[in-house]
């Protein structure tokens, strides 16, 4: 039977990151539940690398991910992106000359 | 008030016209969200019931090569199965209703998992047939607007390229074997053809969440485009399997270019959908058994966290 702690002892969700290859950064695979960092990562490898492509995994707990806001992207993304003379083409050469 | 809603269901309808996706924290209608959640979850419990008829030839397999091909899927379904409850979850609903839902029988689930699979040829089937019209169907869905679902379909998508191969290998092997392998792969398709047309669903006449699906972009094609282009790759590779397909209508149209089948029994599809299909109950059954003969291992991994985080030793 399913017993109420079951349902309402819910293992602690993690999020998933797996490096593919060395020098190579860690990108996000998915989530998975376990109930300590030990299972997560046992559980990462049986669910996200079943074939084996990777050199290390991360677990975070899910609820220590702190995210920007969708709604606040406008505001919050504003700045850099009203300065355009980070990017290389802001600047002109003269005709012809090559900058590499 | 509404005029900020009506703001933000405008905002959303842009984004989905201009292909962007939606991730879990963007706002999103009621609809989608409750359309997501019931369509998700139907594929989670999917994978999680289609590991049963499989399963059931693990320790019959003919041979080590074709046992750990076997095993090696069904495990992989488990896996999709997790990936896809994870999806769902970032819609707010939790794994253990969705667990319930299942296990209470209130939840849909693809109804091809509910024949059963009486011989060896049934695996080669299953792959050939069955995965062929998954992949079909979930290589469309990965372009779906929702980022999580298209994110586990496209991880899903690159792991069955096999499943669908290893199940060709066990027909190609059959049909060139002897008199009684061939009898048993035709008997077998034979069963497999007609309810694998069903996988795709209703026909769209009556397909009622279709329209609010494809406006949202969750669904990409219809239900009868999918299905034949299923049809039309599935002929060809039949024939050249020398099988014969259970069908004395089958016939090709010229002037469309596409293999055109006789009507399909959607009155056995509603029943095996309903619950009356020949395998429901049992599905059931093992899934309900599975869980509770697996609560040891829940309560053991549970009690095995607790020792740690009292005696300090850091579990990782």
């Amino acid at each position: 039977m399913t017993t109420p702690e079951d349902l309402h002892d819910q293992w602690e969700l993690w999020e998933v990151f797996v490096q593919e290859k060395t020098g190579e950064p860690h990108t996000h695979a998915g989530s998975l539940r376990a109930p300590d960092a030990e299972m997560a990562l046992q559980n990462a490898r049986d669910v996200y690398v079943r074939r084996g492509a990777a050199t290390s995994i991360w677990v975070v707990k899910t609820t220590d991910i702190s995210a920007t806001v969708p709604d606040d992207n406008e505001s919050f993304f504003e700045s850099p992106r009203a300065k355009a003379y980070r990017h290389s083409h802001f600047y002109k050469l003269p005709k012809g000359m090559k900058d590499q | 008030m509404q005029q900020f809603q009506t703001d933000l269901s405008e905002h959303f309808n842009d984004r989905i016209q201009s292909n962007d996706k939606i991730e879990p924290n963007d706002w999103m209608p009621d609809r989608y969200r409750a359309q997501l959640i019931r369509l998700i979850s139907q594929h989670a419990h999917s994978e999680i019931v289609g590991m049963l008829p499989e399963g059931n030839w693990i320790t019959r397999a003919p041979s080590l090569r074709r046992k750990m091909g076997l095993l090696a899927k069904v495990q992989d379904e488990a896996g999709h199965g997790l990936y896809l409850y994870c999806a769902a979850e970032t819609l707010g609903i939790s794994r253990e209703e969705m667990f319930d839902q299942l296990l209470e029988g209130h939840a849909k689930y693809s109804s091809i998992f509910n024949y059963p699979t009486l011989s060896w040829a049934d695996i080669g089937m299953i792959g050939w047939l069955v995965d062929g019209a998954a992949i079909l169907n979930q290589t469309t869905m990965a372009k779906c607007s929702y980022g999580p679902y298209s994110r586990s379909l496209l991880r899903i998508c690159r792991e069955e390229d096999f499943h669908k191969k290893q199940g060709m290998e066990i027909v190609a092997t059959l049909v060139a074997g002897t008199p009684r392998q061939k009898h048993m792969a035709q008997e077998s398709f034979n069963r497999w053809w007609w309810p694998t047309l069903m996988m795709f669903g209703p026909p769209d006449s009556d397909s009622p969440n279709s329209g609010e699906l494809m406006q949202w972009k969750i669904k990409l094609k219809t239900n009868d485009d999918l299905r034949q282009r299923f049809i039309d790759m599935t002929v060809e590779q039949a024939r050249a399997f020398g099988l014969t397909i259970p069908d004395p209508s089958l016939r090709y149209n010229d002037r469309t270019g596409h293999w055109e089948t006789g009507a399909i029994d959607w009155e056995e599809f509603k029943l095996v959908v309903n619950g009356y299909g020949p395998c429901n109950r049992e599905r059931m059954d093992a899934r309900r058994k599975a869980h509770d003969e697996g609560a040891w291992v829940r309560a053991a991994a549970r009690s095995y966290e607790r020792k740690h985080a009292t005696d300090g030793s850091a579990a990782a």
